[in-house]
């Protein structure tokens, strides 16, 4: 619906510009901070354009760069893994649900469904990681437990039930395998829904901290997240038992932690806006109706 | 050539047929094993071991050796203070921001509909869309910007108008704004993308009938874009109102920065349970907790989806 008039157009604008704004603005805080110098935060506090310019916080980690590696390595393995295997696992899922001569889909779609309407809780969770499967600090406890989304394997039923069931039709009748049709024909027809997924789950296990904070105790298998929440309790610590403590404590600089920030957040920040039309399309999709 | 390999092929084909169909039953049935088994073991076999919130659990006895207590676990964590307000703030910030969360993206979206440039569009969904990209652990760095007692936004603000400086995590009240406030701030943009989808699927035809009968943008936006969002702007606020015991962990735990001065305000069902099972808290009444979650999830579920299904079979979840 277009045509407005001057005025609305300007508050339409102008609530827009806001509302972005405020979704924009805090990040512009954080790298503003970490190019702070430490003496400029201690003077003038936190603004919105460096009050004392300084690269000192990034020239920190690069001197000391072992955790923020070792870290960003945990990650991307998480991550990639994870995203490979989740996805392909729910494919798999979703394509026989997407199937309506399939005996067993509709017992199938509830199985999935039902993980959605009722979980037994972080208790029993947690006991069958850590004292059943011993996952403790492995790094399959980082993604293990997270893998497989029945939102997403839901989704992912829906983007494959739209493949024309002439082709699979035509596929069977050549007497190719359901493996065959499903590598040849399924998935590549539906390479939206499953960028879209794949995204989704990037962004699952690039972001997580849960898993960590629960199954990790050694920090020799610190994901970027968690490396931030510790930096961040450090801080709180501190705040938490009387102010005068923190300043006999050695914390982290004000700019390093928000350096650490820019570093662990970032690359999603500058990659995801690109993939922006997948996210849209799976919040369209799936939105309504799961 | 062709027409005899057709003939030759159509004959087993018809012949076959069963056979057939159960070895691709099969193959099919074969390709949902990983996922089956994914979720029996990380969904179903923790599903049995909720029954630990009826158990003494001893962790050298296992979940199943350890023995069996009845209610006394759901009886200990509902006598204690703590339950009355875990659940009171749980549903009290869920029921906020469900509305919340509605007014804001409707209100984006509807706008947004009002842009003629698809560039500017497309400028505003990316920004509203940042907050999604980020972890709730990057959230609190950003609420420790606007707090933090020396350095900190607010207390810039606030120094600026003359005022004195407010102690932001030690403050309990401040508290109902702020947690919502965020909440708002993570999900608006994608949330309204819903929407927005929404009004774009309206027929062009019904806006361009009502502007020859002379409505106004508003009275467009009155009587065409807010009757047809009603379905969806419903749909989705129920499904909120089914994981209303569910909160946003998170949010709970990053942005008020785990400070126990707080908690009267910011504690929920998630975090109490979390802190339980990985503090120095006990696991059972952390379970009975989950539990209690759990069913009363189900059941609101259960009961939203019966009430979408009377506004609109058709969105219904099952």
């Amino acid at each position: 619906m277009k045509h407005a008039n001057v005025f609305l157009k300007i508050f339409v604008h102008l609530f827009l510009i806001i509302m972005s704004l405020l979704c924009l603005l805090p990040f512009v805080m954080i790298l503003s901070v970490s190019l702070t110098s430490e003496t400029g935060i201690q003077a003038n506090g936190y603004s919105l354009i460096p009050s004392e310019f300084s690269l000192e916080a990034y020239q920190y980690i690069f001197r000391n760069p072992t955790e923020v590696i070792s870290a960003y390595g945990t990650t991307t393995f998480v991550t990639v893994v994870g995203t490979l295997v989740s996805v392909l696992i729910m494919a798999m899922l979703a394509y026989p649900m997407s199937r309506s001569d399939f005996k067993l889909k509709n017992g199938l779609s509830f199985f999935v469904y039902f993980t959605m309407l009722f979980s037994g809780g972080l208790v029993p969770m947690y006991i069958l990681v850590t004292k059943y499967l011993g996952l403790k600090d492995n790094i399959l406890a980082l993604f293990l437990p997270i893998l497989i989304s029945g939102w997403n394997t839901m989704l992912l039923r829906m983007f494959m039930a739209s493949v024309p069931v002439s082709l699979i039709e035509a596929a069977n009748l050549e007497g190719a395998s359901e493996f065959r049709i499903f590598f040849t024909i399924v998935i590549p027809l539906s390479k939206v829904g499953i960028v879209t997924i794949a995204l989704f789950q990037v962004l699952t296990f690039w972001n997580d901290w849960y898993q960590a904070m629960l199954y990790i105790d050694h920090g020799d298998m610190t994901t970027l997240q968690y490396m931030l929440y510790r930096v961040l309790n450090k801080v709180n610590l501190a705040k938490e038992y009387g102010g005068m403590m923190a300043t006999q404590e050695k914390l982290p600089n004000e700019n390093l932690r928000m350096a650490l920030c820019v570093v662990a957040a970032g690359p999603m920040l500058v990659i995801f806006p690109f993939f922006q039309k997948y996210f849209s399309k799976g919040i369209t999709v799936g939105g309504v109706k799961g | 050539m062709a027409k005899t390999n057709l003939t030759v092929q159509n004959k087993p084909a018809k012949k076959k047929g069963l056979s057939l169909n159960a070895r691709k039953s099969l193959q099919l049935g074969v390709l949902t094993i990983p996922g089956v088994i994914w979720f029996l073991v990380f969904s179903y076999i923790p599903m049995a071991g909720a029954v630990i919130a009826f158990k003494d659990y001893k962790p050298k006895r296992g979940i199943w050796g350890s023995e069996w207590v009845g209610f006394d676990n759901f009886e200990f964590l509902f006598s204690s203070n703590d339950a009355g307000r875990l659940v009171f703030n749980t549903v009290f910030h869920n029921f906020i921001s469900i509305f919340l969360v509605a007014f804001v993206a409707v209100a984006i979206a509807v706008f947004m509909d009002l842009v003629d440039k698809r560039i500017y569009v497309k400028t505003y969904q990316t920004m509203l869309f940042l907050p999604r990209f980020i972890s709730w652990v990057v959230v609190g760095f950003i609420g420790t910007i606007l707090f933090h007692y020396e350095h900190g936004i607010l207390n810039q603000v606030v120094a600026f108008f003359g005022g004195e400086a407010v102690s932001w995590y030690l403050t309990p009240k401040y508290w109902w704004f702020i947690i919502p406030a965020f909440g708002v701030w993570k999900t608006m943009g994608y949330t309204s993308l819903v929407y927005y989808g929404t009004i774009m699927g309206i027929d062009t035809q019904i806006f361009e009938s009502a502007e020859i009968d002379g409505a106004n943008t508003w009275g467009k936006i009155r009587h065409i874009t807010l009757p047809l969002l009603r379905p969806t702007i419903i749909i989705m606020s129920l499904m909120s109102v089914g994981s209303i015991m569910r909160a946003d962990f998170g949010l709970f735990y990053y942005v008020p920065n785990n400070s126990g001065s707080l908690y009267s305000v910011t504690d929920v069902l998630d975090t109490y349970i979390f802190r339980a099972l990985r503090g120095a808290g006990d696991m059972t009444s952390s379970a009975a907790a989950g539990l209690f979650q759990s069913v009363v999830g189900l059941i609101m579920v259960v009961t939203c989806n019966t009430i979408v299904k009377k506004f609109e079979s058709e969105s219904a979840l099952f």
